[in-house]
C-alpha cells in the first residue's frame, strides 16, 4: 500500500535527478575552467541525492553506480585527490550514463548496460580497488545468549541530543523480560544537580531470544554519549541465529512510468502566492459590485466606475499572472551549451569561450522547448564557420580563444536572445559566388550587406567548402528561420567581416497572447503584431515613388521599401486607395521590410490569439484571429507570410 | 434538441426509421438539415470577411469563443443573395468535429421523416446541385429537399481553394 | 499525533517522507534546506525532526548545532537521514546534536518504525 503511494514520487525523482545532472555537468564544466571548491560540493550533493534517491525508489543498480561517483568526488572534496582534466571527462561521462540510466528507467528498461557496467569499472579503478559484493561480516562468539547483562551509563550530556533512556528501555522491553536497576552512584549533591543532565546509570537485565546485534542495534544511537557493556548471562552454543524479529521492509517497486515528457510544469510558490493573492482581490472586487445589482442609483456611479477600474486591473494582473505560470527561465536551454561548446572545440582544435548572460530571463515552456534546436544549430555554426582556427586569430591579431556569446534580455514586449562570436564574420563573396550558381542572384545585382547577409536564410543555402560533420547536417539556416517563425518570433543578423556576427532572435511573450495596433482597413479591422511594426507614419507625397509595373515605393529613412496596399491584398471594399490619405505600417518580417496601407489606426492591444484552422483552414499572411470587445472577431496580421504572399503574387 | 432515434446516416438505403430535420427555407424552395448536426440558430449578424476565400465564405463569427466560418447557402448553390432580412438566419452546423454557419432565408419547422419516404432526386433542374442533396421527400404535399451537410465545405472547397490560390497553399507547406 | 519538521533538499525524499507521515496521521512541515528549518522551527515547536546530511545554504550538520542552541529544542529528537557510506557523517551529526540516524534507503515502513522508536 505504501509503495503505491510512493510511486507517486517517481516522476518528481526522475524530474528533479535530470535537473541535478544539469547541475553536475555545468559544474564540472566550470571545475574544469578552474572554479572553486564550492562547485566539488555542489557536484557532490547532486551526486548523493541521486544516490538517496535512487537507493530509496528502487533502482538499486542506479545507487550503486553513483555511490562510485559520490565516492570519487568525496575525495576530490576531502582534497585526497587533484581536480585535473582526467576526472573532469569521467565524471562527465558518468554524467551522461546517468541520463542514459534515467531514461532507461522511464521507460522501463534494464539499467546496467556495458558503458554502464565499464564505467563503473572505470571509476573504481581510480578510486584504486576493484567492485567486490561486501563480505558478510563474521560470526563472533558469543553473539547468542539466553539472557544478557547489560551495563549502561550515560554521559551527562546525553538527554539533550534527545535520547531519551525510557525509549531505549522500551525497545529493549519488546525484545524480552527485562528488569532495570538504577546505578546513583554518580548522584551529585543536590545543589549541583543540573535537571537537563543524566547523573544515572542502570544495569538491565534481558531475558529472551535476542541477539547482541539486535540488543547494540537499540544503543546504536547512543553509542558515543554512554559506556555500554553488553555480556551474556547464558551463552547459547552453536545454534543457528534466528532470523531477525523485523522483517527488512522491501525496497518499493519500481512503477511503470509513463513517457519521459511529463507536460507538467513546476511553478514557484511564490507564483502561486502571488496567484491567490490577486483571486482575493479579484473576489472583493466582484463583491463590491455585486451591491449594485441590488439597488443602484445614479449617485452611485462613481463608485460603480471605480469598480470597474479595479475590476479591469485585477483581471489584467491575473492574466499576467496566469501567463507567468508558463514562463521559465531560459537557463535551463542555456545550460546545454558549455558542454557542447567544449565537446565541439575540443574536436575541432578550436579555443572559444563561452558567455552565457540573462539566464534568469523567462520564456513560455512552449517557447523555451523548441527554442533549443535554433539555438544550437547557430552556436554550431559560430563554431564551426564563424570562430577562426588559434593560429589564424592570432595572425589577423585576435585573441587566441575566441569568444562566443549567448544573450537574453527583455526589450518592449518581446524577449530577444543573441548568439554573437567574434569570429571572421559572413563570408561575402562565399555567399554571391554560391547564390550566383543556384541562381538566386543575377550576375549584376549590386546587393547591400544585409542583402548578402539574408542569401543564408534561402532553403538548402550552405556555404562550408566542405561540409564539416557537424553543421554540414542538411538543416539550414531556412529551418532555424522558420522554426523561430512558427514560434512568431523573427530571426535577423548583423556581420562585420573579420569582426564577427550576431543573430538576432526576438520572441513573444508568449503565444497564447500579442500586443497589437489594431488598423482599419475598410470595414474591417487588422490587428498588426507590435513585434513586427518598426513605425507608422504619413505618406508625404514627395516619399512616394511609383515604379514601372505599377508597384509603389516609400522612402523610410536610408531604403525604399514596397507599399503593400493591404486592402488589395486582403480584398477589402470601400478602403483608403491613395497612400497620402492613409497610413503607412513600416513592418518587418523575416528580415524583409515593407510599408502597409491602412486606413488609420484605432488603437493599441492585447489579443488574445484563436486558431482559425481549429474550424476553417489556414489563410495566407493571417496568423489567427481575435476576439474585440464588442464580440466581433479581428483577423491578426502574420506580417512575414504577408510578404511571402506579396513576393509570389508579383512573381505570378 | 437531443432526439433519441438514432445517428445520422450518409446513405438513404440503410438510413433508420425516422430522423429530424431542421427545415429551411431557400430561395422560395424547402430544403432540410440533419438535426443532429444543428448547433443552435442565430439571428443573422455581419461577420468579418476573411481574404483569398470563395465568395459564398462570407467570413468568420465568434461563437463563444470559437472561431467559425460562415457560407451563404444562396451563394453556395449558385443562387444570387437578395437583402439580409428579418427572418434571415445562421444555422451552425457540425460535421466531423468542425462548427460552420449556414445562412438561410429563414426555418420554418423540425420535420419527422422516416426512411421509406426519401427518395432519390432526379435530375429535374433543381435550383441546387444535387451533388449536395440526400433525397427528397414530401411533407404535407411540400416536396422537401434533404441537404447533404457533410459536403457543403468539405472536401472540395478545400481542392479548389488549393487550386485557386497556389500562394496560400505554399505558405502552408513552408509553415 | 505528532508535529514532524521533515527537512530535504530534493522534493522527491522530501515528497516521499512527508507523504509517509501524513499518512499516519502526522502534522508534517516541509522545509528545503537548514536555513529554511530553522524559520520554520523558530516559529513553531515540532515534536520530531528528520533532516538530510547534505543540503544546499545550510546543510543538515549545521542546522542541528544550530537548533540545539535553541531552548525549546533541547531534548527533542532530531535524526539525520543519511547514507551508509558515510559512517563519519552520522558521528558528526551525533557531536552536533543528533538524536539518531535513519539510513537512506529507506521504505516507508522502515520510516514509520523508526519515527515510532523515538516518539514511543
Amino acid at each position: 500500500m505504501a509503495s503505491v503511494g510512493v510511486a507517486q514520487f517517481h516522476q518528481v525523482f526522475f524530474e528533479e535527478s535530470l535537473e541535478g545532472l544539469d547541475v553536475m555537468e555545468s559544474s564540472l564544466l566550470a571545475l574544469d575552467e578552474g572554479g572553486d571548491s564550492e562547485l566539488v560540493n555542489t557536484i557532490f550533493r547532486a551526486a548523493h541525492s541521486i544516490k538517496g534517491g535512487s537507493a530509496t525508489f528502487g533502482f538499486p543498480e542506479m545507487a550503486a553506480f553513483t555511490h562510485e561517483a559520490e565516492s570519487l568526488l568525496d575525495e576530490l572534496r576531502d582534497g585526497r585527490r587533484a581536480i585535473d582534466g582526467t576526472i573532469v571527462e569521467l565524471l562527465l561521462r558518468t554524467v551522461d550514463c546517468l541520463r542514459g540510466m534515467f531514461a532507461r528507467a522511464q521507460s522501463g528498461q534494464p539499467l546496467n548496460n556495458a558503458e554502464a557496467e565499464s564505467l563503473r569499472g572505470q571509476m573504481a579503478a581510480a578510486l584504486g580497488r576493484k567492485i567486490e559484493p561486501k563480505a558478510a561480516p563474521s560470526r563472533r562468539a558469543g553473539d547468542h545468549a539466553d539472557a544478557w547483562r547489560i551495563d549502561f551509563r550515560p554521559h551527562q550530556g546525553m538527554l539533550a541530543g534527545g535520547n531519551d533512556p525510557l525509549r531505549l528501555f522500551r525497545e529493549l522491553a519488546a525484545l524480552g523480560e527485562l528488569q532495570v536497576q538504577p546505578v546513583l552512584d554518580r548522584l551529585p549533591p543536590l545543589a549541583a544537580l543540573k535537571p537537563a543532565q543524566c547523573h544515572l546509570g542502570w544495569v538491565l537485565e534481558l531475558g529472551g531470544p535476542a541477539t547482541r546485534d539486535q540488543i547494540a542495534a537499540v544503543f546504536d544511537w547512543v553509542e558515543d554519549e554512554c559506556e555500554l557493556t553488553i555480556e551474556p548471562l547464558h551463552v547459547v552454543a552453536d545454534e543457528p541465529a534466528p532470523a531477525a524479529g523485523v522483517p527488512a521492509g522491501k525496497p518499493p517497486a519500481a512503477a511503470a512510468v509513463h513517457g519521459a515528457e511529463s507536460g507538467s510544469v513546476r511553478v514557484s510558490i511564490d507564483k502561486i502566492d502571488g496567484l491567490i493573492d490577486l483571486v482575493g482581490e479579484l473576489v472583493i472586487t466582484q463583491s463590491m459590485l455585486d451591491q449594485f445589482r441590488e439597488e443602484f442609483d445614479t449617485a452611485k456611479l462613481a463608485l460603480l466606475q471605480q469598480g470597474l477600474t479595479q475590476l479591469a486591473r485585477h483581471t489584467r494582473e491575473l492574466q499576467e499572472s496566469v501567463m507567468g505560470v508558463r514562463m521559465l527561465p531560459i537557463g535551463s536551454v542555456f545550460n546545454r551549451f558549455p558542454r557542447l561548446v567544449r565537446d565541439l572545440t575540443q574536436k575541432l582544435g578550436k579555443q572559444v569561450k563561452l558567455e552565457l548572460v540573462g539566464e534568469q530571463t523567462e520564456l513560455d515552456k512552449t517557447v523555451l522547448e523548441k527554442i533549443g534546436d535554433p539555438l544550437v544549430h547557430l552556436v554550431r555554426n559560430a563554431i564551426d564557420h564563424g570562430l577562426e582556427m588559434p593560429d589564424r586569430r592570432r595572425a589577423v591579431g585576435k585573441a587566441q580563444t575566441g569568444a562566443l556569446r549567448l544573450e537574453a534580455f527583455h526589450r518592449g514586449g518581446n524577449i530577444v536572445v543573441e548568439v554573437s562570436d567574434d569570429g571572421a564574420g559572413l563570408n561575402r563573396e562565399a555567399i554571391v559566388a554560391k547564390a550566383l550558381q543556384r541562381g538566386l542572384i543575377a550576375s549584376g545585382d549590386q546587393l547591400s550587406d544585409e542583402q548578402v547577409a539574408e542569401l543564408i536564410f534561402q532553403p538548402g543555402f550552405s556555404t562550408a567548402a566542405v561540409a564539416t560533420d557537424l553543421s554540414g547536417r542538411g538543416v539550414g539556416m531556412d529551418v532555424v528561420r522558420r522554426n523561430v517563425s512558427d514560434l512568431g518570433g523573427a530571426v535577423a543578423i548583423r556581420t562585420r567581416s573579420g569582426h564577427g556576427t550576431v543573430f538576432t532572435i526576438t520572441l513573444p511573450l508568449t503565444l497564447a497572447i500579442i500586443d497589437g495596433l489594431t488598423a482599419a482597413v475598410g470595414r474591417e479591422h487588422y490587428i498588426v503584431p507590435l513585434v513586427s511594426i518598426i513605425e507608422s507614419v504619413q505618406a508625404r507625397p514627395e516619399t512616394l515613388h511609383r515604379v514601372t509595373g505599377g508597384g509603389e515605393l516609400f522612402r523610410f529613412r536610408d531604403e525604399y521599401l514596397p507599399v503593400l496596399r493591404l486592402h488589395q491584398l486582403f480584398g477589402c471594399t470601400g478602403a483608403q486607395a491613395a497612400i497620402e490619405e492613409g497610413l503607412l505600417i513600416v513592418v518587418e518580417g523575416d528580415g524583409t521590410r515593407v510599408a502597409l496601407l491602412v486606413d488609420g489606426l484605432i488603437g493599441q492591444q492585447q489579443a488574445v490569439v484563436k486558431s482559425l484552422e481549429a474550424n476553417y483552414r489556414r489563410v495566407g499572411g493571417i496568423s489567427g484571429a481575435t476576439i474585440l470587445a464588442d464580440g466581433s472577431v479581428a483577423l491578426i496580421v502574420d506580417v512575414a507570410g504577408l510578404i511571402r504572399l506579396q513576393s509570389r503574387s508579383k512573381a505570378a | 434538441m437531443s432526439q433519441p432515434n438514432s445517428p445520422a446516416s450518409a446513405s438513404p438505403v440503410d438510413m433508420p426509421a425516422t430522423s429530424q430535420y431542421l427545415a429551411v427555407n431557400l430561395a422560395h424552395e424547402e430544403y432540410a438539415i440533419d438535426l443532429l448536426a444543428v448547433r443552435e440558430i442565430r439571428a443573422w449578424t455581419p461577420v468579418t470577411r476573411i481574404p483569398q476565400a470563395p465568395s459564398y465564405v462570407l467570413g468568420v463569427l465568434n461563437l463563444r469563443g470559437a472561431i467559425v466560418p460562415v457560407l451563404d447557402l444562396r451563394l453556395r448553390f449558385g443562387l444570387a443573395r437578395e437583402e439580409y432580412g428579418a427572418t434571415t438566419v445562421t444555422v451552425i452546423v457540425i460535421v466531423a468535429g468542425r462548427l460552420f454557419g449556414a445562412v438561410v432565408d429563414g426555418v420554418s419547422d423540425v420535420l419527422e421523416v422516416s426512411a421509406g419516404d426519401v427518395r432519390p432526386v432526379p435530375d429535374m433542374g433543381t435550383a441546387v446541385d444535387t451533388e449536395y442533396l440526400k433525397g427528397l421527400t414530401s411533407v404535407a404535399e411540400r416536396m422537401v429537399l434533404l441537404l447533404d451537410v457533410d459536403k457543403l465545405l468539405q472536401p472540395q472547397d478545400a481542392q479548389m481553394l488549393e487550386a485557386a490560390l497556389p500562394a496560400a497553399a505554399d505558405v502552408r507547406a513552408v509553415a | 499525533m505528532a508535529r514532524i519538521l521533515a527537512v530535504d533538499d530534493s522534493v522527491s525524499m522530501r515528497g516521499m517522507v512527508a507523504f509517509t507521515l501524513r499518512g499516519a496521521g502526522h502534522e508534517v512541515t516541509e522545509a528545503e534546506d537548514g536555513q529554511l528549518a530553522l524559520d520554520a522551527a523558530r516559529g513553531s515547536t515540532f515534536d520530531l525532526v528528520l533532516a538530510d546530511v547534505n543540503m544546499p545554504v545550510m546543510d543538515g550538520i549545521a542546522m542541528v548545532r544550530e537548533l540545539r542552541t535553541m531552548a525549546q529544542y533541547q531534548g527533542v529528537p532530531i535524526l539525520m537521514l543519511t547514507t551508509e557510506s558515510h559512517t563519519d557523517k552520522k558521528m558528526e551529526g551525533k557531536a552536533a546534536g543528533a538524536t539518531g540516524w535513519l539510513v537512506k534507503p529507506f521504505d516507508p515502513d522502515q520510516l514509520l518504525a523508526t519515527v515510532k522508536r523515538v516518539l514511543g
